[in-house]
C-alpha cells in the first residue's frame, strides 16, 4: 500500500544572521490511508515544527532545509505558493492545541467557516451555510443553525475544539495533523474529543497524525507510533510492538515514565538528564549523554535502521525483545 | 446591549452634571463671574445691574440651578460682539470645524493604516524604521510650528497652496462645505494634513503594534492552515482585530482633534468654532466663550460615549458583558 | 538602604550608566539637552542685549535679516524682530522661560501625581478607585482642551501657565506610578518590610519609592518634553506668557504676522530651537524608556 503522506529525511532550520538552530534533523515517517499515526516525543523534540514544516506554514527565520515531504507522492515542498495554499485546508488540515485560541474572537463562527469554505470552493452564502451546519452536526455540536450566529468566546472550550474539528473535516481532507487537540481540555471531554477525532478519520479514510507528548493516550488511539527526540525521529513502527518491545533506549525510557495500571506506588522511573538545547547537540547520537547503553560507536550518528518489514530505529545498539 | 447602552447613557449624564458644576464653579468662584458675563466696557452701574441681572447676588447653588436650568433650554447667552445667541454663532461655525476634522481623521486613517500594516509586516527594514521615526516625530512636534513650515514652504516659497481661508463653498442641505469645490478642496489639503498628523503617528503606532501581537496569533495560522487567502485574512482575519483599538483611540482622540483644531484654525485662518474662540478671546467676548466651554465639554462626553458604544459593536467580547479579560 | 529594598529587577546606578553611555543616540540627546540648559540659564550673562530692556532696543533696528549691523556696531547675527530686538537675545531668553516652565511644572506635576499614584496604590479600596476614576476622567479629556479651559477662566500669566500643566500631567504620573508601585507592592522584599514591621509610610518611600523612580524618570522626561511644546503651543496663541515674558511660543507667534513677507527668520529661528528642545528630551525619555525598561 502506497502512504498517503511520506516524510522523508525533513530538515528544518532557523537562519538567523548571526547563527543558524537546525531544529529538525531528519525527520522520517509515513501514514497510509486511514491510519492513524501516534507523534510524541518530550517538549522541544520538533513534534510541532513537523506539522508546520509539512504544510508549510513556518514563520521567518524557520525554514525547511532539506528533505521530502510527499502527498500521494507528489513533492509539496517544490509546489508555488498559490497550489500550497490550495493544499491547505483541503488536503491536509489541521488541529491545533489551544482551541481557546485558534478560532478568531471577533469573527462568528459561520463566516469563519464560510471563509474556510470559499479558500476551496465557489459557492453561495447559502450553500456555505447548509455544509457549516452539517459539518458543525456531524462533530456532536447541538442546535448548529444557532451556534453559526455565536462568536467563539459563547462556547466551552471542549466545543470550540469540535468547531475546528469540524473545519478541518469541511474538505475532506486526506491527512489531519492534530498538534496535542486535546492538552488544554479537561479530563473527561478530552475522552471524546478522542473518540470523536478516531471515528471520523476511520469513518473517511482519512490519514491522521496525532501529536503528544503523553504516551497513555496515544496507546489507545494510534495505530503506529513514530518517537521524536531532539529534532530527529528514533524509532517508528505499529504501536503495540513498540510499546511492548521497544528498540531505541529513549522508547523504553518514556514508556517507563509513565505510570502503568497495576504498579501504583512504586516509584517511577526516570530519563536522568535533560534533553540538550539544539544549539549544543552531540555530534553523534543526540541520546548518547543520556543512554545507559551508550558506547564509544554512538559518538557517531546512527542511520535509521529496519528492524522488520514494518520498524525501523535509530541506535546502534537496538534493545533486544524482553531486556530492560 | 440596551441594558448596556442605558448603563453608558447615564454615565455620561452623570460626568456632564459633574462637568457644568466644575465649569460652573470655575467660572464662579476662580474667575470673576460678573467679568465674564459683562462686556469690557462695562461702567460700575452697569456692573451692579448686570450682578442684578445675572443674579449673581444670589446664593451660589442658585445661581448653580439658575444656569443649569437655561442650559438645558439651551440658553448659553448672547455673544456681545455679534450680539446674536452664542450657541446659534457655535452652530454656524461648526460645520467647518467638523469638515477639517473629518478630513484629517480621513487623512489620519488613510495614510497611518497602511504605513502601520507594512512597517508591522516589514519590522525590522530601514523603511519601517523611517516610518516609526516619522510617527514619532510628528507625534511629538508642536501643531502650530507643522503648520507654520508648511506655509512657508508651499503657500510662501512655493507658491502652489493657499495659506489662508475656506475658498469657495458649496451648500449642501444647509451646511456650506469646502471639499466639494476644486478650490476649497485646495484650501483643505495644507490644514487637514497638519491636523492629521498627529492621529496618524498613532494609527501608525497602534497598527503596526496590533499588526505584530495579530500575525502571530493561534487564529491567523489557523486560518493560513485552511488555505483561507492571504488577502481575505488580512482584510477580514486581522484588520477586525486590529480596528478595535485603533477605533476605540481614534474615538477618543477625535476630541483632541476638535481642541487642536483651535491651533490650525487660527493658523490657517481656517472659520470654524476653534478660530471663534480665538478670536472671543481675544475680543474678551466672554458669553461666547463660556459657551464654547460648555459645547466641547458636552461634544466630549457624547463622543466618549460613541465610542464605548461603537467598540462594544465591534468587539463581541465587550458586548457580551463579561467581565472576560 | 537595608539589603531588602534592592530592586530585583534593574541594575545598579553604575551599570545603568554604563548601558546610557552605550548608546550614542541617548548621549547626543542628553548633550543637546544640557547645552540648551546651559544657554537658555545663562542667558542674562551671554546674550548680546537684554531685549526687553527698552533703552537697548532701537526701533529703528527693526526687521532686520541676520548678519546685519546695527549703527552702534553691534551685530545681528540672527536679525531682529518687528521691534528691533536682537533675535539672539531674544531667543537665549525665550529659551530660558520655556525651560522654566517645562521643568518647574514638570516636577510640580511629578510631586502631586506620585503621591496620589503612591496613596491609591497603598491604600487600595475606595481611596484608589476614587483616585483613579479622576486621574481616569482627566485623562479621557485632550491635555490641550483642559489647559486652554484653565487658561481661558486663569488669564496670562507664568504662574498661571505652570498652574495649568500641573493640572494636565499629574494624572499620567499618577497612574504610571500607581501602576508600578502595585506591582512593587506586591513584591517580597516589601513583604519583607512588612515582616520587619516597618510603618506604612516608611515601606512607601523607602522601599517603594525607590523602585518606582526608573519609571517616573522616563514619565517626566517625556511629560517635560510635552509641557514645553504645549506652554509653546498656547502661548502663540496669546493664551499662555504674557508679552513680558516672551517664550519661544510667543516669539514665533510674534513672527508669524511677517511670515508672508518672506521674513522668515522671526519665527523660524525659534521654532527650529523649540524643535531641538522637544525632540532631544523624546528621544531621551525613549531611550530611557529601553534602557531601564520600565513596564511602560
Ligand atoms: N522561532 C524559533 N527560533 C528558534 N528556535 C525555535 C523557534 N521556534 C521553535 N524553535 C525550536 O524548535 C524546537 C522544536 O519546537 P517544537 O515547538 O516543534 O517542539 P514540540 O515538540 O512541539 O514541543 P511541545 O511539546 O512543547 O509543543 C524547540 O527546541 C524550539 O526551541
Ligand atoms: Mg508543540
Amino acid at each position: 500500500m502506497t502512504s498517503v503522506l511520506n516524510v522523508k529525511d525533513l530538515h528544518t532550520s532557523f537562519v538567523m544572521p548571526d547563527l543558524t538552530i537546525a531544529a529538525l534533523q531528519g525527520v522520517s515517517l509515513s501514514v497510509d490511508k486511514g491510519e492513524i499515526l501516534g507523534l510524541v516525543g518530550e517538549s522541544g523534540s520538533g513534534k510541532t515544527l513537523t506539522g508546520f514544516s509539512i504544510n508549510r506554514l513556518l514563520s521567518a527565520p524557520g525554514r525547511v532545509v532539506q528533505g521530502e515531504v510527499l502527498l500521494h507522492g507528489q513533492d509539496v515542498l517544490s509546489l508555488g505558493e498559490e497550489d500550497m495554499r490550495h493544499l491547505r485546508g483541503r488536503r491536509i488540515a489541521m488541529i491545533f492545541q489551544d482551541p481557546m485560541m485558534t478560532l478568531n474572537p471577533v469573527l462568528r463562527i459561520e463566516t469563519q467557516m464560510r471563509d474556510a469554505l470559499r479558500a476551496h470552493e465557489k459557492m453561495s452564502k447559502a450553500m456555505a451555510r447548509t455544509r457549516a451546519i452539517a459539518a458543525l452536526d456531524e462533530v456532536g455540536i447541538p442546535a448548529p443553525e444557532s451556534r453559526l450566529r455565536s462568536y467563539p468566546h459563547e462556547l466551552s472550550g471542549g466545543m470550540r475544539q469540535r468547531v475546528a474539528i469540524a473545519i478541518a473535516l469541511l474538505h475532506q481532507p486526506d491527512v489531519i495533523i492534530a498538534d496535542e487537540p486535546t492538552t488544554a481540555l479537561d479530563v473527561t471531554i478530552q475522552g471524546q474529543i478522542l473518540s470523536l477525532v478516531q471515528n471520523l478519520c476511520r469513518d473517511r479514510g482519512t490519514a491522521l497524525i496525532w501529536i503528544t507528548h503523553d504516551l497513555a493516550v496515544v496507546a489507545g488511539i494510534a495505530d503506529r507510533l513514530a518517537v521524536m527526540y531532539a529534532g530527529r525521529v528514533v524509532e517508528i513502527g505499529p504501536v503495540d510492538d513498540l510499546l511492548d518491545a521497544p528498540a531505541h533506549p529513549y522508547t523504553r525510557g518514556l514508556i517507563d515514565s509513565v505510570p502503568a495500571r497495576g504498579q501504583r506506588g512504586q516509584r517511577l522511573k526516570q530519563i536522568p538528564g535533560r534533553m540538550p538545547a539544539l544549539t549544543e547537540l552531540p555530534v553523534g547520537c543526540s541520546f548518547a549523554p543520556r543512554c545507559e547503553h551508550a558506547k564509544a560507536a554512538c559518538a557517531a550518528l546512527p542511520d535509521m535502521t529496519a528492524l522488520d518489514a514494518e520498524r525501523s530505529v535509530r541506535c546502534f545498539y537496538p534493545l533486544a525483545e524482553g531486556s530492560a | 446591549m440596551a441594558e448596556f447602552i442605558i448603563k453608558r447613557v447615564l454615565q455620561a449624564m452623570v460626568v456632564l452634571l459633574i462637568m457644568t458644576v466644575l465649569v460652573f464653579f470655575g467660572v464662579n468662584v476662580i474667575g470673576n463671574p460678573v467679568y465674564i458675563f459683562a462686556s469690557s466696557e462695562c461702567d460700575q452701574a452697569c456692573l451692579t445691574k448686570t450682578i442684578a441681572e445675572l443674579g449673581l447676588d444670589r446664593p451660589l447653588w442658585e445661581q448653580y440651578f439658575v444656569f443649569l436650568s437655561n442650559l438645558l433650554q439651551g440658553d448659553l447667552g448672547n455673544s456681545f460682539t455679534h450680539g446674536i445667541p452664542a450657541l446659534s454663532l457655535i452652530f454656524e461655525r461648526l460645520p467647518a470645524t467638523l469638515e477639517l476634522a473629518i478630513c484629517a481623521l480621513a487623512m489620519a486613517l488613510g495614510f497611518g493604516l497602511p504605513l502601520g500594516i507594512w512597517a508591522g509586516l516589514h519590522p525590522d527594514t530601514i523603511i519601517s524604521r523611517c516610518i516609526m521615526a516619522f510617527s514619532m516625530i510628528a507625534f511629538s512636534l508642536p501643531v502650530f510650528w507643522i503648520g507654520l513650515i508648511m506655509i512657508l514652504t508651499f503657500s510662501v516659497q512655493l507658491g502652489w497652496m493657499p495659506a489662508v481661508g475656506r475658498g469657495d463653498t458649496v451648500d449642501v442641505f444647509g451646511t456650506e462645505l469646502s471639499a466639494l469645490t476644486l478650490d476649497g478642496l485646495h484650501h483643505l489639503v495644507m490644514p487637514a494634513f497638519t491636523l492629521s498628523l498627529i492621529m496618524m503617528a498613532i494609527v501608525i503606532r497602534l497598527t503596526r503594534a496590533g499588526m505584530r501581537e495579530v500575525i502571530f496569533a493561534d487564529y491567523i495560522k489557523f486560518a493560513r492552515a485552511n488555505g483561507i487567502r492571504e488577502r481575505r485574512i488580512l482584510t477580514t482575519h486581522v484588520m477586525k482585530n486590529l480596528l478595535i483599538p485603533i477605533v476605540t483611540v481614534l474615538g477618543m482622540e477625535f476630541g483632541g482633534v476638535i481642541a487642536f483644531a483651535v491651533v490650525v484654525e487660527s493658523i490657517f485662518s481656517w472659520p470654524g468654532v476653534g478660530k471663534m474662540l480665538i478670536d472671543a478671546i481675544g475680543v474678551l467676548d466672554r458669553p461666547l466663550i463660556v459657551a464654547y466651554l460648555i459645547f466641547v465639554v458636552f461634544m466630549f462626553v457624547v463622543l466618549n460615549l460613541l465610542v464605548d458604544i461603537l467598540y462594544s459593536l465591534l468587539d463581541p467580547r465587550v458586548r457580551l458583558g463579561g467581565n472576560q479579560t | 538602604m537595608s539589603s531588602v529594598s534592592q530592586t530585583p529587577t534593574a541594575g545598579s546606578p553604575r551599570e545603568l550608566a554604563r548601558r546610557f553611555v552605550s548608546v550614542p543616540s541617548a548621549v547626543i540627546a542628553l548633550v543637546v539637552f544640557i547645552l540648551f540648559c546651559i544657554i537658555g540659564f545663562g542667558a542674562p550673562l551671554i546674550a548680546p542685549q537684554n531685549p526687553y530692556d527698552l533703552r537697548q532696543v532701537d526701533i529703528l533696528d527693526s526687521l532686520m535679516p541676520p548678519g546685519s549691523q546695527s549703527y552702534t556696531g553691534l551685530t545681528y547675527w540672527l536679525g531682529t524682530d518687528g521691534q528691533g530686538r536682537d533675535m539672539l537675545s531674544a531667543m537665549l531668553y525665550g529659551i530660558r522661560i520655556s525651560l522654566i516652565v517645562g521643568l518647574l511644572s514638570g516636577f510640580l506635576a511629578l510631586v502631586v501625581g506620585t503621591f496620589v499614584g503612591l496613596i491609591a496604590a497603598y491604600r487600595r479600596g475606595w481611596v484608589d478607585t476614587l483616585l483613579m476614576r479622576i486621574v481616569d476622567l482627566q485623562l479621557s479629556f485632550p491635555t490641550i482642551l483642559v489647559a486652554l479651559i484653565l487658561l481661558v477662566i486663569l488669564g496670562r500669566g507664568v504662574d498661571k501657565i505652570i498652574f495649568a500643566l500641573v493640572v494636565v500631567q499629574w494624572a499620567y504620573f499618577a497612574r504610571t506610578v500607581r501602576g508600578v508601585a502595585l506591582v512593587e507592592g506586591a513584591r517580597e522584599y516589601v513583604d519583607a518590610a512588612r515582616g520587619l514591621r516597618l510603618g506604612g509610610m516608611r515601606i512607601l518611600f523607602r522601599h517603594i519609592l525607590p523602585n518606582c523612580l526608573p519609571t517616573i524618570l522616563v514619565v517626566a522626561t517625556v511629560q517635560m518634553a510635552m509641557a514645553i511644546s504645549l506652554e509653546a503651543t498656547l502661548s502663540f496663541l496669546g493664551l499662555g506668557l504674557p508679552p513680558t515674558r516672551p517664550s519661544l511660543g510667543l516669539l514665533i507667534a510674534n513672527g508669524f504676522d511677517y511670515l508672508q513677507s518672506g521674513r522668515y527668520w522671526i519665527s523660524v529661528l525659534p521654532g527650529i530651537v523649540l524643535l531641538g528642545i522637544i525632540i532631544s528630551a523624546n528621544v531621551l525619555g525613549d531611550r530611557l524608556r529601553d534602557i531601564l525598561n520600565p513596564r511602560l
